[in-house]
């Protein structure tokens, strides 16, 4: 029998996916244009990645194929393990990634809405404590590069493993900002010193900063649109400043300022993207914001004093396996039982 | 500018309102036959007083209300009556209920009625008059007026009348308010003087400014002095009771909490009209004011005798073919009537004709991804999402502890959910298994008790018995020691302990004699077994004997006490 409402707004959690995903472009765009167009290709390869993990997974689940892998949350899982892992990362090193968020991190846990943890970021743990190496291999960006590869050439390394002749790895590849920094900081050069160095720009690295802030824009276009809340990346992006502005003012020869750190690594992507995760954040407003708090302090702490370059990843898992009790002890009071009435 | 409130959510559907607000109020037509329920407002059935095959004129009681919380059902014309029985009825639960089947003379021959000055008569008989004339709340909640009109514990300072009508489809209020707005304020005058209340604060949802208008002409032209028609902003469901109160006086009514104890009582704009006919002209209620529209050639507002079966009344819209469903009420929070045989009642303010066109089925539900949406748009400012899932794990506990009945069904949570889960119908089923699981768990109380006294009782009686039997042991010893008895012979002692004859003789002694114990206890008293007119004398003698005590012991009171008293 039918019942009430017989009227539904056509939303969909497909078209919620999808504009995240465009609002993604942006920074991939930046991406590309600083750095080449091997991340193209990771993306190309986790989403297909993703897509057959999904499928099989469903098969294997008895779950029905088409509502499931039209949902783009498989492809948005994709996306942002693929933006998180170097693009001249060997091909496995994707695939393998991917695989395991899909069916691990997803399905194991029974599959779209029942994960604890941001699939994403297990792909990007996993692979992080297994392959350290592979995952330090960041591209150089084009205006400091000396020698660069070509599309060709990146395919053949990415599947081949085969650089040019008489080429190294390191020449085309450099520590991140956040990497350069820590190792620096280690040897006993002050932030001033390091920030002189030609890999970083006006705020933080240079490309990286503007990757950023195309994730930024995007990450604006998602909350214009409501598809996010205000409350995680504003919450999230407070509590990182202020840190970093407090260690910054103690003691500015060790800790570089607060937008440093927002326009460094995953900050942007974490901040509008990664903790936003609607699955694996809290449902309530005030838990959003502790969880946010919860996730700035430890990025930066990671980052500042952690054995990690970038913090966003474990940050959030971390807070991932808080949200049940966030959720339990921020249950809003409901209408009329506010007290006082008015 | 009166400040007003906000509540927490809402939402904004496609109003749909147009398609009926084309044409007046037009007058449905006699219908071949009127289906009449005989509940049709909450609270207890009315009982029949009439017989199949009985004349009635328009207006007569045919129910009449039974018990405090009812109300009387009427003829809705005059006519014969064909059938009182079991019938499929416009409610959501689908099942059959009392209807009285009328068909009409076409005579509409009134029985003899006339109103009063509301002013020259005492409230009490003012609420009689109400429930008399069978006028219950038409906004939906069909709750009798009269028991609504009373303001004894609470001192009610704002009457709220509710014209907001937020629903999508529906326009009835509306025209109502458009055409017989004088006639609205004069029946929220009557009730503002039963709840002494200090203002009446009139909302009406902006989208209407036709209404708004008239009900301000209205207003000005008759001098209200306390009254006020305020518009409120459109948004689903401001148009229930609580949100209303909450956006024009900022007070939040919880769950189980009458507005009353706030201060603030809410009547629909409909129901006002009817009590000012019910008083001025002795009027029962007699027919509503029903939107008809949706797949339909021209949707209108007819004035509709309750009774009407709804095939019926859609014909004169033009039903389309296609139809495949009648929805009674909007499309948030409407039933699908189980068919389309069933009569208007005082709660149908609409009749959506529903096809898969104009309502296509969802898309299959995916799983929730927890986005929250339905939270921010929950009026009663749940966590739908944490509902849903306690609702679908049966954790009704947990669904209790989450505020499940603070959920008041409006189903804005599954109009935006993305997932298209129908959160609402979760909410229903946890609710009704918990209705369920406390009946049962009340009966298994009962019955723990019944049981519990029964083992308390099988214990008793077998002490009594023993101690009886150790009596009569007693007492036979007794009688040994006085007169000893010839000793058996050893031979026969012997016999009586081996010869298993005799112990089954002696069983079956014993049986016999608890059968008739059993006999003794059963035998009627001579008070057992009366006649009513017996027991009728027996309780007039004691309620005279009674009375003659009371009366001697105030007599004694009033002169002085008496001596035992003194001891």
């Amino acid at each position: 029998m039918w019942s009430s409402p017989f009227i539904t707004q056509p939303s969909s959690v497909s078209q919620i996916m999808l504009r995240v995903l465009l609002a993604l472009i942006p920074g991939i765009a930046l991406y590309v244009w600083y750095f080449g167009p091997a991340i193209l290709v990771s993306i190309v390869l986790a989403s297909a990645t993703a897509l057959a993990t999904e499928a099989a997974m469903l098969k294997l689940r008895q779950r029905p194929l088409k509502p499931f892998l039209t949902d783009n949350s498989a492809l948005l899982t994709a996306w942002l393990l693929a933006l998180s892992i170097p693009p001249l990362a060997p091909w496995w090193l994707v695939v393998v990634g991917t695989a395991f968020a899909i069916a691990v991190s997803k399905h194991l846990y029974g599959g779209l809405g029942n994960n604890p943890f941001n699939p994403a970021m297990i792909g990007y743990a996993v692979l992080i404590i297994s392959f350290p190496a592979h995952m330090t291999h960041w591209l150089t960006p084009h205006a400091l590069a000396g020698t660069e590869l070509t599309f060709g050439e990146q395919l053949d390394y990415i599947f081949n493993s085969v650089l040019p002749k008489g080429l190294s790895l390191d020449a085309v590849t450099m520590a991140t900002p956040l990497d350069t920094l820590k190792t620096q900081l280690h040897l006993g050069l002050s932030v001033d010193n390091i920030r002189d160095m030609p890999i970083y720009g006006r705020l933080a690295g240079k490309g990286s900063e503007m990757v950023s802030i195309g994730f930024a824009i995007g990450g604006i276009y998602l909350l214009l649109t409501r598809i996010i809340s205000w409350h995680l990346p504003v919450a999230f992006l407070a509590t990182l400043f202020a840190t970093a502005g407090i260690f910054h003012l103690l003691d500015p020869a060790h800790y570089v300022t607060p937008l440093f750190h927002w326009f460094s690594g995953a900050a942007m992507l974490g901040a509008f993207f990664i903790l936003t995760d609607p699955v694996t954040s809290p449902t309530t407003t005030k838990g959003k914001l502790y969880f946010a708090f919860g996730a700035g302090l430890l990025t930066y702490l990671i980052r500042a004093f952690g054995g990690f370059p970038d913090g966003i990843a474990f940050a959030t898992l971390l807070m991932n396996i808080c949200v049940p009790l966030i959720d339990a002890w921020t249950q809003p009071k409901v209408f009329g039982k506010k007290g006082g009435g008015k | 500018m009166r400040p007003l409130f906000k509540f927490h959510g809402g939402i904004h559907p496609p109003t749909h309102k147009a398609e009926s607000t084309g044409s007046p109020i037009a007058q449905a037509a006699l219908p071949s036959k009127l289906v009449i329920s005989l509940h049709q407002h909450v609270g207890n059935r009315a009982v029949p007083v009439v017989q199949v095959g009985e004349r009635v004129l328009k207006g007569q009681i045919i129910g009449r209300p039974e018990g405090r919380l009812s109300s009387a059902v009427h003829a809705s014309t005059s006519g014969t009556v064909s059938a009182i029985d079991m019938q499929l009825v416009a409610h959501q639960s689908g099942l059959p209920d009392l209807c009285v089947t009328l068909v009409p003379d076409g005579k509409e021959e009134w029985i003899p009625h006339s109103g009063v000055d509301y002013k020259q008569v005492a409230h009490t008989d003012l609420r009689h008059m109400l429930r008399q004339a069978g006028v219950v709340g038409l906004g939906g909640a069909v709750f009798p007026s009269d028991m609504k009109s009373y303001s004894h514990k609470h001192k009610i300072r704002t009457l709220v009348l509710n014209g907001a009508e937020c629903e999508p489809y529906i326009t009835c209020d509306d025209m109502l308010m458009r055409e017989r707005a004088g006639d609205i304020l004069r029946g929220a005058e009557v009730l503002r003087e039963l709840l002494y209340a200090e203002e009446v604060l009139i909302g009406i949802e902006d989208n209407k400014p036709e209404a708004i208008a008239a009900m301000q002409q209205a207003v000005l032209g008759d001098k209200h002095a306390h009254m006020e028609v305020i518009a409120v902003p459109t948004l689903y469901p401001g148009g229930g009771a609580k949100q209303l109160i909450r956006v024009l006086t900022g007070i939040e009514v919880a769950a189980g909490v009458r507005s009353t104890e706030m201060g603030v009582q809410c009547f629909n704009v409909a129901t006002a009209y009817c009590v000012w006919r019910a008083i001025t002209y002795g009027e029962p209620l007699l027919s509503r004011i029903v939107t008809v529209t949706g797949n339909v050639e021209h949707a209108q507002n007819f004035e509709v005798l309750l009774g009407t079966p709804v095939d019926e009344l859609v014909a004169q819209a033009g039903s389309k073919p296609d139809t495949e469903r009648h929805i009674m009420g909007g499309p948030m929070m409407g039933v699908d009537l189980p068919s389309g045989s069933v009569g208007v009642t005082k709660a149908t303010n609409c009749i959506i004709e529903a096809s898969s066109r104009l309502f296509p089925p969802p898309p299959p539900a995916l799983p929730c991804i927890r986005c929250t949406r339905c939270a921010d748009v929950c009026p009663a400012e749940l966590q739908p999402q944490d509902l849903y899932w306690f609702a679908k794990a049966k954790d009704f506990g947990k669904a209790q502890e989450y505020h499940l009945f603070d959920c008041i069904e409006c189903g804005a949570c599954a109009y935006v959910c993305p997932s298209q889960i129908p959160l609402v119908q979760y909410y229903r089923f946890a609710k009704s298994e918990i209705w369920q699981r406390e009946r049962e768990a009340q009966a298994a109380e009962l019955a723990r008790e019944r049981h519990e006294f029964r083992l308390t009782r099988i214990e008793r009686e077998k002490q009594e018995k023993a101690e009886r039997l150790a009596q009569k042991e007693k007492a036979a010893l007794a009688a040994k020691t006085a007169a000893p008895a010839p000793t058996p012979e050893p031979a026969a002692v012997a016999k009586a302990a081996t010869d298993p004859d005799d112990t089954l003789q002696m069983r079956i002694d014993a049986a016999v004699a608890r059968a008739k114990e059993q006999a003794a206890v059963a035998q009627p008293k001579n008070t057992d077994t009366l006649t009513p007119e017996q027991q009728a004398e027996i309780a007039a003698i004691e309620a005279r004997r009674a009375n003659i005590r009371e009366m001697a012991a105030h007599a004694g009171a009033d002169d002085e006490p008496p001596k035992s008293n003194q001891g």
